[in-house]
């Protein structure tokens, strides 16, 4: 009895009268869902345009957060060491499309995600061999991010924002937004989706498959170095930081795997669940249940929907 | 076939395909498109016919095919290492065959990623837009309409249209009438005619209706496990014998019941 209270009444009952902690709530949720979002963005801008599901694309947050801090750490200016990063994205983006994908164009998509697992442990080794593998500080600071807090006095209580995660979410709305122009707008985002679509047809047009994967790659990178760079500054730069790029996996199953906006609310529910979740029911079971919540989320959602809320309408003829 | 001393638009010379680095597809096939040709593939079911077409756009490399004998020109310069982009920068596209429109993509898109490897502006590809819509009036009426929901009819000539957005001297149309009802063969064909006599594209052309391929073309090759067995101006294919009997069912002088034709049957000359 006590427990079903615990589970049915309770928490709703707090959310009820301490307003100021559901707001604080939400909006841990909202930033960690951003964050999501972004991370699956990176998988799904991959799988669409060359159906490889990349297991490297946590470490690819980290390895870009890796550049940014280690070139700093070795005396390049801050901007300049933002911009040395984005060029080493380029270059990643360039080899693994290469070396990985080129030669092995038309094989099985398992084969591909192998391929991908052994980029993933080649990023760890060649990270620890260039920056070591000790945890790092962002350089929050000196890239002009904003530090601090804002304390806002309301519902009979305190909500408190921190600044990063502000800027945070807002720079994942501008590139959220700016590749939703560049996929739906441009010549190259209409070659992107025709590659997405369907692979012989684009290559007939004269689309070359190669450039395409390389940009969608590049792509991927620059979101990958945001994501590296918002979530460096709330913890710091590590390894580990790949381990949290995997609660995209989540997301995804959620959003399904080709649709962007899919990813996008598909990141914030998990953001919003897991941080609900983790503060009003964590307690009942001794806490720390964030960890795992957006797995069972997932599922749950696998049962009734294993398209994914926004997976890519099957486009059947009768 | 170059007998008036123009160089061929496209020219093949004795290729062999093979897929997998084992299976080999073609065994040797040469021929020749003149300008501003239409020239028919006829051929059953795995003579070849597709293989040929993917060989000349290097679409066979993406499935593993590769050319490993012989030689393709068009306009006189080699082809066969190109990737499918530089071949269409050079004027030379193929439409597939089952269409392959991309199915996400409105109409209109369609035709514009037929324009991918184009650089001479947005004005020049807009102009070529509307001169699709003028062949293709249907087209503009569903510009909007995700290509996967227009009819299989639409779907053929949003196939067409996106391979003349990309300004080409030659298409490579492969079995164009799949899946659609006789009349609108016929009207795939005359704007095949139109765009051939109008726009000067050269056509070489994958058919299994041999009948309306015939009524089209000025040049026929008839190929068989991978083999050419025989060609000829669509006229004399026409009232050649074999043809009639084998890919057009025409029967000699007079219809045969099906008691004859368990008697006697009538054997291919060219495998004699």
């Amino acid at each position: 009895m006590e427990l079903l209270y615990g589970i049915f009444v309770d928490p709703f009952v707090q959310m009820w009268e301490f307003p100021d902690l559901l707001v604080q709530v939400l909006w841990e949720g909202f930033v960690s869902g951003t964050l999501y979002a972004l991370i699956a963005l990176g998988f799904v801008l991959i799988f669409k345009a060359s159906g490889v599901f990349n297991f490297a694309q946590g470490i690819m947050v980290v390895f870009g957060a890796l550049s940014l801090v280690g070139l700093y750490a070795f005396g390049v200016p801050a901007y300049l060491a933002l911009i040395l990063s984005i060029a080493i994205m380029g270059v990643l983006a360039y080899s693994v499309e290469r070396v990985v994908l080129r030669p092995l164009v038309n094989q099985e998509p398992i084969i591909l995600f192998m391929a991908t697992i052994g980029l993933n442990y080649f990023l760890i080794g060649l990270g620890e061999m260039i920056f070591g593998g000790e945890p790092k500080t962002m350089i929050t600071e000196e890239l002009g991010l904003p530090k601090g807090a804002w304390d806002f006095e309301m519902l009979g209580g305190f909500v408190s924002i921190q600044r990063i995660d502000a800027a945070a979410a807002i720079i994942a709305g501008i590139l959220v937004g700016g590749l939703a122009i560049f996929f739906n707008k441009t010549r190259i985002g209409r070659a992107l989706r025709a590659v997405a679509d369907d692979h012989q047809a684009a290559l007939s047009v004269g689309i070359s498959l190669n450039q395409i994967w390389r940009i969608v790659w590049f792509a991927a990178g620059i979101v990958a170095l945001a994501t590296g760079i918002m979530w460096g500054a709330r913890s710091d730069v590590s390894f580990a930081l790949s381990i949290v790029a995997l609660k995209a996996l989540p997301v995804l199953i959620l959003g399904g795997f080709t649709s962007i906006p899919g990813a996008i609310i598909g990141g914030l529910i998990i953001g919003f669940s897991e941080k609900l979740a983790e503060f009003y029911w964590g307690p009942l079971v001794g806490g720390s249940i964030e960890s795992w919540f957006p797995y069972f989320l997932a599922l749950i959602f696998l049962w009734f929907r294993p398209q994914g809320l926004f997976g890519e309408k099957i486009i059947d003829r009768v | 076939m170059s007998d008036n001393g123009q160089t061929p638009v496209l020219r093949i010379n004795n290729i062999e395909a093979i897929y997998d680095h084992v299976i080999l597809v073609l065994k040797g096939v040469s021929l020749e498109v003149p300008e501003k040709g239409i020239v028919a593939i006829l051929g059953a079911n795995g003579a070849g016919k597709t293989t040929t077409l993917k060989a000349i756009s290097n679409l066979l490399h993406a499935e593993r095919g590769e050319v490993t004998k012989g030689s393709i020109e068009f306009k006189g310069e080699r082809i066969e290492k190109l990737n499918p982009n530089e071949l269409v920068r050079r004027g030379c596209i193929q439409v597939m065959e089952g269409r392959h429109c991309i199915e996400h993509l409105t109409v209109e898109e369609n035709l514009l990623t037929g324009a991918f490897t184009r650089k001479d502006g947005r004005g020049a590809i807009s102009a070529d837009i509307e001169l699709v819509y003028t062949y293709f009036p249907r087209l503009k009426e569903r510009r909007t309409s995700l290509a996967g929901y227009i009819s299989g009819g639409e779907q053929q000539m949003c196939a067409i249209g996106r391979a003349l957005m990309s300004r080409p001297d030659m298409i490579l149309l492969d079995e164009p009438s799949m899946g659609l009802a006789p009349q609108l063969v016929e009207e795939i064909f005359e704007i095949v005619k139109r765009l051939n006599e109008q726009e000067e594209v050269s056509f070489l052309l994958a058919e299994q209706n041999t009948n309306v391929a015939l009524k089209y073309a000025k040049y026929g090759y008839i190929l068989e496990n991978g083999r050419v067995v025989m060609d000829g101006d669509a006229a004399a294919l026409r009232e050649n014998e074999d043809v009639k009997e084998f890919y057009l069912g025409i029967a000699g002088d007079n219809r045969k019941s099906f008691k004859e034709v368990k008697h006697y049957k009538r054997r291919k000359r060219w495998l004699a």
